[in-house]
């Protein structure tokens, strides 16, 4: 009996509920367990996602990464002869890919497959608005910089502003900043599900009622040469002008050569579905695997979530502004409302401008034309990606 | 003389409103097509009759594609 008792005690103190009150995280006075409180944090973003609708495909892994990293004593994330750690555990390898930036990039060539480039060969103008709402990038960037976050701290949470989460986690670990990606992670992903709430009060704000009536000319057809040649052009010039941002905008044309080309069907559709899931789990799991108490539940993470609003919402200024600018330009030919598509949530910001004119003038369509400044910004977003990487590793 | 309503962008008829004969008021819904996920209502832009449905629920169109004809 005694040995039973015995036995019975050790596997009680081999157990995880014992270590789930050793680890606390203070909050000035108060001091609360680290490994619970991460776990009820996952289990409010795995609602999110499931019960909300919030970007599901990544948040979900995510979540569950976080989760299994807080469970104690798992080993899950132990790498071989570091802290006493006998063996490696399964979610270090995984990691390895999101370190090493391999993820991000691989997601990109899921996106190229996926990408229509059409609307903004259709007009190529509309290039410039992809450009314009990156201005949100740049101010949270000074404004991070301005709140005590060192430069790369500062260029990793302005990226947020281009909502492009797969850029912004390229970014952040090229940077080696490894501390803030979960809060970057979960930022980015958050804001780009909360497109449709976030940007509809900027673009009134920033337009009139009469602006938001302009109908515009229908799109004219784009040739397959066109459509082929595109994705060629668009790599050897952005890679010559800017070689840091080869790596993603690299492989986001690479994806979208292999729709266009109509020699590769069958590697589009993998690009597009099998190699873009498999990673996304992936992905997910590693930035989820960062999440341990010690690094998430701090001060920075809530100044990081506030500073990405911020600059998802300057973006969304800067690309409407533009978008007034170029109004005037083409003599009221463009609405100026399709700059707000200039952040590279696709296609969540040009439904987002559909939506509101919809509203407004039933009749009228600007879906199609939002795509282009849309498309625009994910190039758009690789770009200040590269531009941040170029200045700060100079 | 006739109108034609033509598709505002490349996507999928989810739902044809209107049939042959049918009397059209300014603003009525003649169908509804799906672009990028999202439902797009598409309205008769003057009253009328229609004289002819040219696509059905399912049909892929591209931009400028003939839909219906009123007159």
């Amino acid at each position: 009996m005694e040995m039973y008792l015995k036995s019975l005690g050790e596997l009680s103190a081999s157990s995880g509920f014992a270590e789930l009150f050793t680890l606390n995280v203070t909050f000035g006075p108060i001091s609360l367990p680290g490994y619970l409180l991460m776990i009820v944090v996952s289990c409010i973003l795995l609602y999110l996602a499931i019960g909300k609708g919030f970007e599901p495909l990544l948040l979900v892994p995510i979540a569950f990464g976080a989760l299994l990293v807080n469970l104690p004593l798992s080993g899950i994330l132990d790498e071989a002869g570091l802290l006493g750690a006998e063996s490696t555990g399964f979610l270090r390898y995984v990691y390895f890919g999101a370190e090493h930036e391999i993820y991000p990039i691989i997601i990109f060539l899921g996106i190229g497959a996926l990408t229509d480039f059409g609307p903004l060969l259709a007009n190529p103008i509309t290039f410039l608005l992809g450009a314009a709402a990156q201005f949100g990038v740049f101010v949270a960037f000074i404004g991070a910089n301005w709140l005590g976050f060192n430069l790369k701290e500062a260029a990793s949470i302005g990226i947020i502003g281009g909502a492009d989460g797969p850029t912004s986690i390229y970014l952040t670990m090229k940077l080696g900043q490894k501390q803030i990606l979960p809060a970057i992670a979960v930022a980015a992903y958050s804001y780009m599900s909360l497109v449709p709430l976030i940007q509809p009060p900027f673009i009134k704000l920033f337009t009139t009622k009469k602006d938001r009536a302009i109908k515009m000319a229908q799109l004219r057809p784009v040739s397959k040469k066109e459509r082929v040649l595109f994705p060629i052009i668009c790599t050897v010039v952005s890679g010559l002008v800017l070689p840091a941002c080869v790596p993603l905008v690299g492989m986001l044309m690479f994806g979208n050569l292999l729709r266009e080309c109509g020699a590769t069907e069958r590697l589009s559709q993998a690009a597009q579905n099998e190699i873009l899931n498999i990673t996304t789990v992936f992905l997910g799991l590693a930035v989820g695997s960062t999440m341990e108490a010690e690094q998430f539940l701090r001060v920075e993470t809530l100044k990081i979530i506030f500073l990405g609003l911020v600059a998802f919402i300057f973006s969304t200024i800067g690309g409407v502004l533009f978008g007034q600018v170029m109004k005037v330009l083409s003599g009221g030919k463009i609405n100026p409302m399709i700059g707000s598509a200039g952040v590279s949530a696709v296609p969540m910001a040009a439904r987002v401008v559909q939506r509101v004119v919809q509203s407004e003038n039933p009749g009228s369509y600007l879906l199609m034309h939002a795509m282009g400044p849309n498309v625009a910004g994910v190039i758009g977003t690789a770009v200040a990606a590269g531009v941040l990487l170029t200045l700060l590793t100079m | 003389m006739s109108t034609i309503i033509e598709s505002p962008m490349p996507g999928k008829i989810l739902d044809v409103k209107v049939a042959a004969g049918a009397s059209v008021k300014s603003g009525d819904v003649v169908l509804m097509l799906e672009a990028m996920k999202m439902e797009n209502e598409i309205f008769a832009p003057e009253a009328g009759t229609v004289k002819e449905v040219r696509v059905k629920k399912g049909d892929s169109v591209d931009t400028g594609a003939v839909l219906i004809v009123l007159e």
